[in-house]
Parts: C-alpha cells; sequence; structure tokens
C-alpha cells in the first residue's frame, strides 16, 4: 500500500507491504543505513529515530503508521555542515567505538536535550537505559550528553 | 563552519605520537555513514534465510522444500544432501573437529542450521522457512556436563568413527601433580570450593553475517563479512570450498562489535558461499538476535573444582580439576597445542610453591563455540576460579583479602617470572597497582561504612580482584592456530608528500585502530597522525596476519607497525646521509627528522627525505627509491598486562537485588599509545564483566531449549546497571615489547566478575552465613543463598 511521510524533511511515497517496519523502510527502501538493526525485540535501541520529534524504536513501528507523519534520523543532524553538539560531544567525551549503537544513542539523547536542556547524569542514564552499548559501558556517552548540554546551553546564551 | 576535522583542540589534544588523541574514525560513525555488513547491498543480490532444528537432539527423517521452492520470490533450497555434492556438508571447526553445515543424519543442539532458502528479498526467505516441512524423531537430550559421561548420556557425536561416549577430548595437564600434593600436605589451611563458570555470549550489538559474491565468468570470490581474522578466514575458505586462496578477496569494512563472536567460521557463511558459486549471485545472509544467541560462538561453560592452600600466611598451592562443555561440536577457539586454552595461567598473580591443572571436555546437547569473550584463550576462567579461590581462603584465613594477595604476590624483582604451569611473565609490580586501587578505593574508609550499614542491618560488600593475563598470541615458536603462526604483518608507504598509509592485518570491531595505528607511526616517524591513514579489513590491501582477538592488536600489530616504522627511519637516515653529505653514524634522530650530531641545525625533515626519495635525485649506493617497508612481526613472548580491582555492591535485603555502586579499576598495560582509548576499553569491559557476574546467561532446561534467546532473557546490563567507573593507572612498560606497551582490551572483562562476585559474598557472608554463590548473582539467586540454598546455574 502507498504511504507518505516527511523524512529529513522530504516528501517521501512509496508502496509498501503493511508489515514492512519502519526500520527496513528506513534502511532498504529509502538506503538510510545511519538507522540501525540490533535485536528483534525493542531492547537494544540501536534503531531509535524522530518519529514527529519523540524518540521512537523503528523496529516496532511499522511503516504504513507514519503515513501523514514527520520521521527524522540521524542523518537529519548535521545541517549546513555543522554537527549537531551531541554529535560533537559524542567524538569530544569519546562516547563510540565500533559505532553501531552510537545513532540510536544520539538520537534518543537529542530527544533528551529537547525536552530537558539542562539534565542531571542521573536524568541521562534514564533516558539512554531503553539502548544498549556493548562498547564503552555508558560513562562516555554520560559525559558527552552533558558535554552538548552545556555547549548547547552556552551557544544560546551568546 | 564545525566539523569533525577542524573542531577546537588545543595542541596538547593532537599529539603526534602518544596521547590522548580523538579518533579519526567517529566522522563517519556520528554521522551514520559507518558501513556495516547490512548496509551493503550487490546488484542482483539475493537473501538467504536459515531453517533451524526446534529439537536439541532429534532424528531427521525426512525433510520436503517443495512447498517452500514453490513460494514467491524463492530462487533455491538448500539442504545437507546438496551441500554433500559440493563436498561442503560438514566443515572443520578451529579445534580440528567437524561440524554440520547443514544437518543430514540429525540435530544435536537447539538451533542448528538445518536449511538455507535463497528468495529475491529477506522478508519472502524468511516466510518460506515456515513452508519447509522436516520430520524429527526427538532423542533424549543433555546438557549438563557433569552428566555429559554417565552410562546412561545419549551420545551425541555418532558421526565420528570410534566415538563411544561424550568425550570431546581427553584429559589434558599441565603443572606439577606431586610437588602440588608436597604444597597441600605441607600446608596450614586448605579450602576447596566447586566454582562454575556459566555460558554467556559476545552478543555484540552487530549480529553476524555474510555477503558472498562469486564470480563464474571469473572464478572469483568476494566476501563481505564482519570478521575478526580475514586472512585467516581466507585460508579457511580455500581450504573448505576448495577455491584458491588468491582468487578470494575478503571485506571487513566497519563491524560492530565482535568480543570474540566474529572468530569462527559459522555455517551460515558457508551456505551464503555454496549459494553463490551454484547461483552465480551475490547472497546476502544476516542472522536474527536469536540465531546470534542460540548458535553462534557462546563463551566460558567451564565447570571447576579446586583446592587451595596456604602456609605462614602465604597462598602456596592450587589443584584444579575442570571439566569443558564445548557444545555439539568442538569449535573452541585456542592456539593449536592449547586444548584448554591459556587456562594454565590459573597460578595467577601469586608466587606459588605449586600448582596442578587438569581439564577433559565433553560433549552436550548445546551450541557450539567455547570462543574467547574479550578473552584470552580461557584466561577469564583461570582469573575468575584463582581469585575466588584466593578469597575463600582469605577468609577462611580470617585475613583481609588485600593482604593475603599482598602476602603472595609475586615480587617485582622475580621477574621474568616462571610460573609452576610454565609461563614466563614479563614483567609487574603488583603490590604498587595493588596498593593504588586500595588507596583509589579509600578501602579503610569503605570497610568502617561497611561495619556501619552492617549495624544498621543493611547489605553493603566490598570485593577484591587481582589479574595477570597473558595476551598477544602468539611466538611462532610456541604456538599456532590451524597450523598458521600467530604473527601479523604491516606494510607502511611513506608518499613523496610525506603522508603514509599503513597497512595492518589487524581488525578493528571498534577498538580505534585507525587512530591509535596512525599514533605509532607518529611517534616513531614524527609524521601527524592526521597525515597517516591506516588500512585493514580488506585482504586485498593488507598484509596476511591473524587479526584481532585475544588483546593481540597492541602486542603483535603495534610491534608490526613500530618495527616497519623503524625500517622506514633507517631507510630515511641512509638518504639524509645523502642529502646531508655525511656519513650516516653522525646523524642522529629526533621526531621527525635526523640531524648532524653536534650540529643540530643541519638536518632533514622526514617530509624532505621522502621528497627526495621519490625524485630524480641521488639515492645512496645500491638503494632503491622510495620510502616503504613491510615487516611480518614474531612477537618473542605474550605480553603480561595485570591490574587491580575492587568493586562496591548493595544488595537489596528485601529482594536481593546486587547494586554495583562503585567500581575502581586499576591497570596496568605497559606504555598506553592511546590513554583515552585505553579508558574507554577498560569501561566497556568492566560493564561487560559486571553483565557476566549479575545477569549475562545462557541457560537450558532437561531437554535442551535455549532460556535466553533474545534480549529479553539474555540481559545485558545498561546505562543504569553500570555505575560511574573510577579508573587509575600505573606503567610498568613491556620489556620485549618495541613500544614497552602490552594490551588491554581484554583486562576489565578478566578482572571484573571475581571482585564483584567477591563482593556479593562479602556482603551476605557475616549475616547469613554465604559463602559461595556461582554467576549471574541474579535477585533471585542472590534471594536463595541469602535463605541457604544456593543453587548452580543449571
Amino acid at each position: 500500500m502507498n504511504v507518505t511521510m516527511t523524512v529529513n524533511g522530504q516528501e517521501v511515497t512509496r508502496d509498501v507491504e503493511p508489515r514492512m517496519l519502519l526500520v527496513h523502510f528506513l534502511r532498504d527502501t529509502l538506503d538510510l543505513t545511519g538507522t540501525h538493526w540490533g535485536c528483534d525485540t525493542s531492547n537494544c535501541g540501536a534503531c531509535v529515530v524522530h518519529l514527529d520529534g519523540k524518540a521512537v524504536k523503528s523496529c516496532t513501528v511499522l511503516a504504513v503508521m507514519c503515513d501523514g507523519h514527520r520521521v527524522d534520523t540521524v542523518e537529519s543532524l548535521e545541517k549546513d555542515g555543522e554537527l549537531d553538539p551531541i554529535q560533537q560531544g559524542f567524538h569530544e567525551q569519546h562516547a563510540l567505538q565500533c559505532g553501531f549503537c552510537t545513532p540510536g544513542m544520539i538520537m534518543t539523547a537529542r530527544a533528551l536535550l529537547n525536552e530537558n536542556p539542562n539534565p542531571t547524569d542521573a536524568e541521562i542514564r534514564v533516558a539512554i537505559s531503553g539502548g544498549i552499548c556493548r562498547c564503552t559501558g555508558y560513562k562516555n556517552i554520560v559525559s558527552a550528553v552533558r558535554w552538548a548540554a552545556e555547549h548547547e546551553r552556552a551557544g544560546q546564551e551568546a | 563552519m564545525t566539523t569533525v576535522e577542524n573542531l577546537p583542540s588545543p595542541s596538547a589534544e593532537r599529539p603526534i605520537g602518544f596521547g590522548r588523541l580523538k579518533r579519526k574514525e567517529d566522522a563517519r560513525f556520528i554521522r551514520g555513514q559507518g558501513n556495516y555488513l547490512d548496509d551493503i547491498k550487490l546488484p542482483g543480490m539475493l537473501y538467504g534465510a536459515l531453517l533451524r532444528s526446534p529439537y536439541a537432539h532429534a532424528k531427521i527423517l525426512s525433510i520436503d522444500t517443495s512447498r517452500a521452492l514453490a513460494a514467491p520470490n524463492v530462487a533455491a533450497v538448500v539442504t545437507a544432501k546438496d551441500l554433500e555434492t559440493l563436498g561442503l556438508a560438514w566443515m572443520p571447526t578451529i579445534s580440528y573437529d567437524t561440524q554440520a553445515v547443514l544437518a543430514g543424519d540429525k540435530v544435536r543442539f537447539q538451533g542448528q542450521e538445518v536449511a538455507f532458502v535463497i528468495a529475491t528479498d529477506e522478508y519472502s526467505a524468511n516466510d518460506a522457512l515456515q513452508l519447509i516441512d522436516v520430520e524429527y524423531e526427538p532423542l533424549p537430550a543433555v546438557v549438563n556436563a557433569r552428566k555429559a559421561l554417565d552410562d546412561d548420556a545419549p551420545l551425541i557425536r555418532d558421526d565420528k568413527t570410534g566415538q563411544r561416549d561424550n568425550l570431546a577430548s581427553p584429559t589434558w595437564e599441565a603443572g606439577d601433580k606431586e610437588a602440588t600434593d608436597k604444597a597441600f600436605a605441607e600446608a596450614d589451611t586448605v579450602v576447596t570450593r566447586d566454582i562454575i563458570y556459566p555460558r554467556c555470549h559476545p552478543a555484540p550489538l552487530e549480529t553476524c553475517g555474510m555477503i558472498a559474491d562469486f564470480n563464474p565468468e571469473t572464478g572469483q570470490l568476494d566476501i563481505y563479512n564482519g570478521n575478526q581474522a580475514p586472512h585467516a578466514h581466507r585460508t579457511v575458505y580455500a581450504h573448505v570450498a576448495g577455491l584458491a586462496e588468491h582468487m578470494i578477496r575478503i571485506m571487513c569494512n566497519d563491524i560492530g562489535g565482535g568480543f570474540g563472536n566474529k572468530v569462527p567460521v559459522y555455517p551460515g557463511y558457508v551456505c551464503a558461499i555454496a549459494g553463490s558459486i551454484v547461483a552465480g549471485k551475490p547472497i546476502k545472509w544476516v542472522e536474527n538476535r536469536s540465531e546470534n544467541l542460540m548458535s553462534t560462538g557462546f563463551a566460558r561453560d567451564y565447570v571447576m573444582h579446586a583446592d587451595i592452600c596456604s602456609k605462614d600466611g602465604k597462598v602456596t598451592g592450587l589443584r584444579v580439576d575442570t571439566i569443558a562443555d564445548h557444545g555439539a561440536f568442538d569449535s573452541t577457539a585456542q592456539p593449536t597445542k592449547f586444548p584448554a586454552g591459556f587456562f594454565h595461567i590459573v597460578c595467577g598473580s601469586y608466587d606459588l610453591q605449586a600448582a596442578h591443572v587438569q581439564v577433559k571436555a565433553v560433549y552436550t546437547n548445546k551450541a557450539p563455540g567455547g570462543v574467547a569473550y574479550r578473552c584470552s584463550f580461557r584466561i577469564t576462567e583461570a582469573v575468575y576460579l584463582v581469585e575466588r579461590m584466593v578469597d575463600a581462603l582469605a577468609r577462611e584465613m580470617k585475613v583481609d583479602p588485600i593482604d593475603l594477595r599482598m602476602q603472595s604476590f609475586i615480587g617485582p624483582e622475580q621477574f621474568p617470572y616462571e610460573t609452576t604451569t610454565g609461563w614466563t611473565y614479563d614483567s609487574g609490580d603488583y603490590a604498587k597497582t595493588m596498593q593504588v586501587a586500595k588507596d583509589l578505593a579509600g578501602y579503610d574508609d569503605l570497610r568502617r561504612e561497611q561495619a556501619e550499614k552492617r549495624a544498621r542491618g543493611e547489605l553493603m560488600g566490598i570485593g577484591v580482584s587481582f589479574f595477570t593475563e597473558g595476551v598477544g598470541a602468539g611466538p611462532r615458536k610456541h604456538m599456532d592456530i590451524l597450523g598458521l603462526s600467530m604473527n601479523d604483518g604491516a606494510d607502511l608507504r611513506v608518499h613523496g608528500t610525506g603522508k603514509a598509509v599503513v597497512s595492518i592485518s589487524a581488525q578493528t570491531q571498534g577498538q580505534g585502530h585507525e587512530t591509535t595505528f596512525a599514533q605509532i607511526v607518529a611517534e616513531e616517524l614524527g609524521i601527524p597522525p592526521e597525515d597517516v591513514t591506516v588500512r585493514h579489513g580488506d585482504t586485498d590491501k593488507s598484509p596476511y596476519g591473524l587479526g584481532t582477538y585475544g588483546s593481540r592488536s597492541t602486542p603483535v600489530s603495534g610491534g608490526a607497525v613500530a618495527v616497519v616504522s623503524r625500517k622506514v627511519r633507517d631507510k630515511a637516515r641512509l638518504i639524509a646521509s645523502t642529502m646531508l653529505e655525511t656519513s650516516p653514524d653522525d646523524l642522529a634522530w629526533e621526531k621527525g627528522r635526523w640531524y648532524v650530531k653536534g650540529d643540530p641545525e643541519q638536518g632533514a625533515l622526514i617530509e624532505d627525505i621522502a621528497a627526495r626519495a621519490y625524485s630524480g635525485e641521488e639515492m645512496p649506493e645500491g638503494m632503491e627509491g622510495g620510502l616503504d617497508a613491510q615487516v611480518i612481526y614474531d612477537p618473542p613472548n605474550l605480553t603480561y598486562p595485570y591490574g587491580a580491582y575492587i568493586a562496591v555492591v548493595d544488595i537489596d535485603p528485601d529482594t536481593g537485588h546486587v547494586t554495583v555502586r562503585r567500581f575502581i579499576a586499576v591497570d596496568d598495560c605497559g606504555v598506553r599509545i592511546n590513554p583515552m582509548v585505553v579508558d574507554g576499553q577498560i569501561h566497556g569491559g568492566l560493564a561487560e564483566g559486571i553483565g557476566i557476574a549479575l545477569m549475562e546467561v545462557l541457560t537450558f532446561d532437561e531437554e535442551g531449549n535455549c532460556l535466553n534467546s533474545s534480549f529479553m532473557d539474555y540481559l545485558i546490563p545498561t546505562s543504569l546497571e553500570c555505575p560511574d567507573f573510577e579508573l587509575g593507572a600505573t606503567v610498568t612498560p613491556c620489556p620485549h615489547h618495541p613500544l614497552g606497551a602490552k594490551g588491554v582490551g581484554e583486562s576489565p572483562n578478566v578482572g571484573s566478575p571475581p571482585a564483584v562476585v567477591a563482593a556479593v559474598i562479602d556482603a551476605l557472608h557475616e549475616t547469613h552465613g554465604v559463602d559461595h554463590i556461582d554467576m549471574p548473582c541474579t535477585p533471585a539467586r542472590v534471594w536463595a543463598a541469602m535463605q541457604g540454598r544456593p543453587e548452580p546455574p543449571q
């Protein structure tokens, strides 16, 4: 069936199977492979994207459910060659190793800072607890989100 | 414009050489531009899916594929019969056993591969799996290693001629039995424990998979596959599939974690290759999470019985008897001459009078594997055992666990130190590192806090572990895998503009090789790391070597890159002598240039030397142009990193839930090339170790059903289970490594489980009489132990 949605600011229309998952639609149909798949059971969070600005696990959303909605992926974050502060923070604080969980973690953190620009470490840990990182032990991810929050606030005050 | 390339960084953060350099590889990953296996699409590509056995042990009476073949978009259905015609129904394992690629006679574990469907898309391939009719005759299963050799245990490997029981390998021994008996006879205190290191799984976030692309016109086989040892895999495929090795190219690209899980060759790989050879089209196969947990390389599953003894306040002897559970096929990963891996490093960090170790291995109706999950070939099991035993001994002797360790450590003056089981430790100052950890933790204050809390009925525990690892396998005089020497190559080319490309045989899965190996070249040649490209992961573009596992990248590949850089530097010296019209002996090196001794103004920068090497100008007599070199590095010994870890836990007295409140880790891995990357490795390994200690386990019911086949049941720590790790460091350079470095990636996974378990027991011993608990320390198991009903995991 036909589905029309706005992905990273561009309207797309495709004919998809009703059972197609959003993660497969993004990866296989639109070739947006920055969103990853890791578990089948909504536990790992590698597939987190924004649906109308809210963080969702795209393995738990059908593509057809997004008809008329807005989807944003990790590929949308860098604007005019400028990285999102969270992307910068992940680099600055060594918050990634193999990189596989990174897009999901970054999109999760972006959603957190959109709602709460000044989270505590405990709030950051709760926010990212829906995702699994097998490499970093999370310590540097927490630092990265804190770094991004601080720089974003400083940028807005300037 | 801000990009990663021009983020503002103070110069201290851009070292030319060793230091906390931010990673080059981040630029693509933070943008979602990594290139993982499942991101690759080739024209005309077909998709494979595997049908797996629902039974742990059953005869296959018939397989009917006709309905699946008639399904929409299905191109082929492959069974064992089809593979037999290609000679591919069975494949050799890494341990000289054989493993069924697709089961023909019977299935031997739940999740075993039975048929392979090839279709035009992934959804259709998986739909067709439901249409394959397999008739099974279920057989009794054995899942408990202790029962595998019982007379009434079902024979699992009836495919092996002469196999009459489930013994996978005969008893293997190390150490001196008689001397050990003597140590025990003379001892003051003896403690005995039965300790299980349960079956767990590396579970990298990216599962395993492959794209095989055979070109029938040219006979070229291109393989895209995230594996930790691409060159060794190429050799294996040449032997297994009967293809010429020079016509096979393996490209690894980015890998979403490995941790040992991506070392072996799996049946799905062979199916993809066979499918592509027959279909003449590229075939992609990617396993789902359940397939990953149920069928690919698990880790540990060691059932250990041990005695430890002390005399005059010092640990003196250790005796270990182990049953290794290999599952249905022996595909354990270790060097050929070491059937129990490096398990006999079990003497740990202690100056023992004697030790004796024996290990026998059994088959069970469980998945094959026995990979080294972030572990140098069974050292994790060894460290867990000796540290648990030393802890139990300290408790029996009523001495502090740190004090007993301090009394028993190998002294710094004793290195190089020969253990009673045959290892030559290279360097160490164990007491110093232990003291740093003790100070960092505020150990005495923690003990006071514990006493106060205990008086209030709160359960707080402090656990200590000290480990010695042996990593960087290994010297060709001592070890090989499948007859292949465990050496690594490096090929360094400095271009005429002074920029360089270094190709290595190590294979990153997130370790940051693109940054740290560039830093080694930078340190040795003075070329800024941003001007050094590190190539890896493509067998056509990198020298031969055995890849990345067993913490061997820095010890072996790092050695190779240092040595090849020095070869280039030596050549540069000769060229500089021509340029400066002086004898090479009159030149001295400082980072980035050769200069005339006594006249430092007179010198040649490395980029000027490189320009000269490619120019039309005169070269030294008899020397070829260009500035490059290659080496195959054969390490003279393993490197022996070590560390002292302290865990602080709180246990909810009402639920048995364990919270790791603090974790202090002081590692000594010799010289640190990039301390930021080292710290990151330690954080990740600690998280995994805490997971193993508290949550991660693969269990089976009596019929062999896997009870942890998804992330709903195989629990991996999240940000809420991991504390804010506190790290410290001591630096004792490795005397034989060109850079003084040792491996580190696995240390935290090795060292943390015994610390956490010791802390759990420490919290419960005085109030609840608990003196042993097996991992994982789940709330239910801790609660049972608190009620005096400790249960083994199986």
